[in-house]
């Protein structure tokens, strides 16, 4: 098929898609509107668990599961890009150079690392309490460790960031949801049942029940699950040369 | 104001299929990928606001004291961004893949090479 | 005034989408993209969805750009080096 032929099919889908997407949106309820039962129910089922940000009730205690899925699918994806960009036997390691860092760029650098660090350890300990959770955190906590690299060299964020340690976490906490998970069964409710744990004061960090054990489970897991992404399109960018000679 | 949010989902969902359609780059056409994936998160978060309300956090207000937005489709949206975040990271990997056997991301090119 | 703050954010993110689709190299696209990141968590904070918001910075705006220029530098270094990869 030439270009100009796709681009008239691409154009023709598309206007019908939009034909029916602008009509599906001339029926959905306002925006803005005042009934959400089950936003109504899912507050309700927070509250009488004492926990007090209903997302973080919402993803560990009444979805659980499904957070449980996506944790597959984070782990899953995590696997595919370690076998994706491993180091192919043709290709060698050729570590990079020492550059030379411009001062203000070190300092700064060095100085955000342990403020960006303990802020995203911060937001996943009060991920039942206020904004912010286990995924949120993880992130941010995976990406300060990088800092290392802008204020120092690879080299120095290699020392501060052992893969292999990463991968193991990772992993182990991706088996602790999954234990935290059994526990429910064996103390003789279902699967991921937050009955296990006393619910505790509303509004303190150990609210919740199950939750914030959860919740630090998943914010491990992603935080391993992103440095070892970037820990493998670095080595990628950075680190492995193709043989120049055949 | 009513269908706005809507109309707007529906238009980042379609920019970002027309640039996938016309990407003559791999890691160009991740990109649009990225922004139709932006376009559910506009409207799930669109079917759950209210008028008038708040965060569905209560650390710092009364429960019941005044009316908050759905929290369940924000939960939807929170794994909605992490799975997005991953599957491009999958994807690039894929890119990356690619251009070491091929020696090309440009969709075009790769199809010649299957013959 | 809400009202207002919701319908200017929601036209910036169309535009930043557009801007995002119309560069196509890929590294000016990826710092588009972070824009787009940034302002998707203003819409989502505006929308009343903090932890939406806090995710989609961390997430659109830092980590999606990174793999991306990644990906790009990966790429260019290796069609700047002599193509020997093809048999």
């Amino acid at each position: 098929m030439t270009r100009r032929a796709r681009l008239w099919l691409v154009l023709l889908g598309g206007a019908g898609l939009a034909a029916l997407l602008a009509a599906a949106c001339l029926r959905l309820p306002a925006f803005g509107g005042a009934r959400h039962p089950y936003g109504d129910r899912a507050v309700a089922a927070a509250l009488a668990r004492r926990t007090a940000n209903t997302i973080a009730s919402v993803n560990f205690d009444q979805r659980a599961f499904d957070t449980m899925g996506e944790m597959s699918i984070l782990f899953a994806a995590v696997l595919g890009c370690v076998v994706l960009l491993r180091q192919a036997r043709d290709e060698h390691r050729d570590p990079p150079r020492p550059a030379e860092v411009a001062a203000p760029v070190r300092r700064y650098a060095l100085l955000t690392l342990p403020v960006a660090l303990v802020t995203g350890l911060y937001v996943i300990a009060h991920g039942q309490l206020s904004p912010g959770g286990g995924f949120q955190g993880g992130v941010v906590a995976a990406t300060s460790l990088h800092l290392m690299y802008l204020g120092a060299d690879y080299a120095a964020l290699e020392r501060v960031r052992p893969v292999e340690a990463y991968e193991i976490t990772d992993a182990l906490s991706a088996s602790a949801y999954l234990v935290l998970g059994f526990a429910g069964v064996l103390a003789g409710a279902a699967f991921l049942a937050n009955t296990l744990l006393p619910l505790g004061t509303f509004n303190t960090l150990s609210s919740g029940g199950v939750v914030p054990l959860l919740n630090a489970a998943i914010g491990m897991e992603v935080a391993c699950a992103v440095v070892v992404l970037l820990a493998r399109f670095l080595d990628q960018a950075v680190e492995i040369e193709e043989e120049s000679g055949e | 104001m009513h269908v706005l949010p809507y109309l707007v989902a529906a238009y980042v969902f379609l920019i970002g299929c027309y640039g996938l359609a016309t990407s003559r780059n791999l890691i160009h056409a991740v990109g649009c990928l990225a922004v139709c994936q932006s376009a559910t998160y506009v409207l799930l978060l669109a079917v759950g606001y209210r008028d008038g309300a708040t965060a569905p956090v209560f650390s710092d207000i009364a429960p019941g004291s005044r009316p908050v937005v759905d929290p369940v489709v924000q939960a939807l949206t929170l794994t909605d961004v992490v799975v997005g975040a991953t599957v491009t990271a999958l994807l690039l990997a894929l890119t990356v893949q690619i251009s070491k056997r091929h020696g090309t991301v440009d969709p075009d090119e790769l199809r010649e090479l299957r013959g | 005034m809400a009202d207002a703050v919701i319908v200017l954010t929601l036209l910036a993110v169309a535009g930043c989408a557009t801007a995002a689709v119309v560069n196509r190299d890929p590294a000016r696209q990826a710092l588009v993209l972070a824009v787009l990141g940034t302002v998707l968590a203003v819409l989502f904070t505006v929308l009343q969805a903090p932890d939406v918001g806090l995710s989609q910075l961390a997430v659109g705006s830092a980590l999606t750009p990174l793999l991306i220029m990644l990906t790009v530098r990966k790429v260019r270094r290796r069609s700047a080096a002599p193509k020997d990869g093809r048999q």
